[in-house]
């Protein structure tokens, strides 16, 4: 027993200690806070500024071109070619924006130009205003009120609840599948990383032939064991440090950015322009309050039971592969069987989400293979109870069989050099061990 | 006395291929014991039951008298002929950590650590990563590692390859210290001068079956041809001589005079020759000619593939 912890703590401390793992911790949380924060952040910053030159032919939009922070209109006459100079000088503006004549029932010819490809941004924005005026336009001429037609615009909204014995409780199908997909995909990433990780180290002994060595102190199978779980050790505490590190850097960074959206929210507010923004404000504030109802207990004891399950399950597999080759091209044709279920269940997860009580969402978080994923995505969906405590002793069950089988391979790979290993021979290691 | 390892009847197949044959011998206590054979003759599957590795289909390995199990592998000593280290760890903290694997506690580990690194004088590799070494350099760090724990029961396979001179010399010092210690020995090599110089017994396995074994002394004298050479002075005159010279050596002349070879017959005695050579012309030297152990296992493995 005191090898086995031997084992665990060496290869714990030498992966704990590499620079990646620093990097990687560090890095991590701050590409989760980047992703958070990045993209409010950028809508909020001031980005490249817009110049547009209107020349309106028709003259029924040129005064209602509104204005933004990135994009500027301004109505000017003339002709098109001396426009189009001042376009390529680029001094004052850099887009022209020409509108046609219009007649009837016709739609005006709209062109923009630009020295390099026009922004989307702009586009859909001088789309969105020509085609707002000429439904007003419309509107008037039919003799309909566009004030009226506004106010009958119907917008509802389906508010989801959850019923239990202990009574109702808002539900959030849209929250439960965001975690649910997260934690998934959380658990995907670990277990190829962490499982490749140790297939490495087997490959890199066994090359080695430090094995030799390890082999005439240690038992095969305790080796194999104080490798994983040394590894599955290192894979919990960056795991830790990064949600450590996460949130305080998102908190770090959402105070910054909320201070200062909010005082552009006000401003905005006193100038008077409530229009969609502050609608897709109250439905992310609508997210936050569904994922406040996410179970957060029992989704942590589950994300812990579901990894580190799925990672054993996993990594044992990945050692008898690490075991049985010498070289990373031989490691590739027995990698395949190991990582397709695993692939096979993140692909499957999206139709789990669109149905995530139906059969094919239990079989498949029944199996061991592909029950970490799988289960970890239906968990936010609130799944009977029976269903998750079944899955859980599956792939209780399922690790130790695969360990159970992989200690055979292990113990005669580890010490088969210079022979190519076929599928038949593994066979035969499994009959015979 | 109780032998350091005894075997009986020790057979181990690999699928179709048997790779010990019903093998019975003893490696005495103190004793320097070589364990020779062609490549593929099974030294490596009986090193590997020793150091259980592995275990044999049938028969048993006792270990000072008691069945071999796993409260010996402290005190046993394996220096692979793979050598492995993990090239990317430093040099100490890797023999500290097959130190501890081998029971020793951590302070003990450091200290037998530490003597190693001052009597071999390379107390700078300490923090030194073992990709960084040279392959000499590595080779006496692998050669710590299967001593570090003071083995009473020490198994080498080929351990001066990849050493010059010098290095091999100091590691077979090492090797001789442990040994008069009290160590005992097992040598697997191909090297036949290293056998002659340092083995007291041996052990020539071919095709997974014992062909050879017993002290170095005993085995030569097997293979004794009863020849003698004589150098002389001046060129023996046979005409007149009473013993018959072997056909390919007779006054064959050297730096020293002129060589001559006798086969004594059974009935008689070297002796009596002498005293005929000493009539017959000056005597410079005369010896036996003994087998060298290259001879005897190109003779004996020879002859085994000669019948298959």
């Amino acid at each position: 027993m005191s090898k086995i912890s031997l084992i665990i703590q060496r290869e714990y401390l030498i992966r704990v200690r590499k620079k990646s793992f620093l990097i990687m911790t560090i890095i991590g949380p701050i590409l989760f806070a980047a992703i958070m924060v990045l993209p409010a952040w950028l809508a909020t910053r001031d980005s490249t500024e817009n110049r547009v030159m209107v020349l309106d032919r028709s003259g029924l939009f040129a005064d209602k071109f509104q204005s933004s922070k990135s994009v500027v209109f301004e109505n000017v006459k003339g002709d098109e070619t001396s426009q189009k100079q001042q376009v390529l000088e680029g001094e004052e503006h850099n887009l022209l924006l020409v509108i046609g004549e219009i007649s009837g029932q016709k739609l005006p010819e709209i062109h923009l130009f630009g020295q390099s490809n026009p922004p989307l941004e702009v586009i859909s924005m001088v789309e969105k205003q020509i085609n707002g005026e000429l439904k007003n336009i419309r509107l008037k001429a039919s003799g309909i009120d566009p004030a009226l037609v506004e106010s009958i615009n119907p917008e509802v909204e389906v508010r989801t609840s959850v019923l239990s014995e202990e009574g109702e409780k808002d539900g959030g199908s849209l929250a439960a599948t965001i975690v649910g997909y997260g934690a998934g995909f959380l658990i995907y990433m670990f277990i190829f990383l962490y499982g490749s990780q140790i297939m490495m180290s087997v490959m890199e002994e066994k090359t080695s032939r430090v094995v030799e060595i390890l082999v005439s102190s240690v038992k095969p199978f305790e080796l194999m064991l104080g490798k994983i779980v040394g590894v599955a050790l290192v894979g919990l505490t960056q795991f830790l440090l990064w949600v450590v590190l996460s949130f305080a850097v998102s908190t770090a960074a959402g105070k910054l950015f909320l201070d200062k959206s909010k005082v552009q929210n006000e401003t905005q507010a006193s100038v008077g322009k409530p229009d969609i923004e502050t609608k897709a404000e109250s439905k992310g504030m609508a997210m936050i309050s569904e994922l406040k109802n996410v179970d957060i207990l029992k989704l942590s004891v589950c994300f812990i039971v579901y990894f580190l399950g799925g990672y054993l399950l996993y990594s044992a597999l990945f050692a008898a592969v690490g075991s049985a080759v010498e070289s990373q091209q031989e490691a590739q044709q027995f990698m395949m069987p190991v990582t397709i279920p695993i692939i096979l269940s993140i692909v499957l997860a999206q139709f789990v989400i669109k149905d995530p009580h139906g059969s094919l969402a239990f079989w498949l978080s029944v199996f061991p293979l592909t029950s970490p994923v799988i289960m970890m995505v239906r968990v936010p969906f609130e799944p009977p109870v029976w269903q998750i405590i079944l899955s859980m002793l599956m792939l209780v069950a399922g690790f130790l069989g695969t360990t159970w089988l992989a200690g055979k391979v292990f113990r005669v790979g580890i010490l088969m050099y210079g022979k190519k290993v076929t599928w038949t021979e593994i066979a035969k290691w499994l009959k015979n061990g | 006395m109780t032998p350091s390892i005894e075997t009986r009847n020790l057979t181990k197949q690999y699928g179709q291929h048997r790779a010990l044959d019903n093998l019975s011998f003893s490696i005495p206590k103190g004793s320097v014991y070589g364990l020779l054979g062609p490549n593929g003759a099974g030294k490596t599957s009986l090193i590997r039951i020793i150091n259980q590795i592995t275990g044999p289909d049938s028969g048993e390995v006792f270990f000072e008298g008691q069945p071999l199990g796993p409260s010996h592998i402290s005190r046993i000593g394996y220096l692979p002929e793979e050598r492995g280290l993990y090239k990317k760890s430093k040099v100490g903290e890797q023999l500290l950590y097959f130190a501890r694997l081998k029971g020793l506690s951590q302070q003990e580990a450091l200290e037998r650590t530490k003597d190693w690194f001052i009597r071999l004088d390379i107390k700078e590799w300490w923090n030194k990563n073992v990709e960084e070494l040279s392959k000499g350099m590595a080779q006496k760090v692998q050669f710590i590692a299967s001593v570090i724990h003071n083995p009473e029961f020490i198994i080498l396979d080929e351990p001066f390859s990849g050493f010059d001179p010098v290095n091999s010399n100091i590691i077979r010092d090492e090797i001789l210290r442990l040994h008069s210690e009290g160590a005992t020995i097992l040598f697997s090599t191909h090297r036949m001068d290293t056998v002659e110089e340092l083995c007291s017994h041996i052990l020539l396995l071919d095709k997974s079956k014992m062909v050879l074994e017993g002290p170095v002394k005993q085995v030569r004298d097997e293979f004794k041809t009863h020849l003698f050479v004589a150098v002389t002075k001046a060129p023996i005159d046979f005409e007149k001589f009473p013993w018959e010279p072997s056909a390919e050596c007779i006054n064959l002349e050297g730096q020293d005079g002129y060589k001559s070879s006798f086969r004594i017959p059974e009935t008689r005695q070297s002796n009596e020759l002498v005293l005929d050579l000493i009539q017959a012309a000056d005597l410079v030297s005369f010896a036996e000619e003994l087998p060298s152990f290259h001879d005897i296992f190109v003779q004996v493995v020879g002859k085994n593939k000669m019948v298959l």
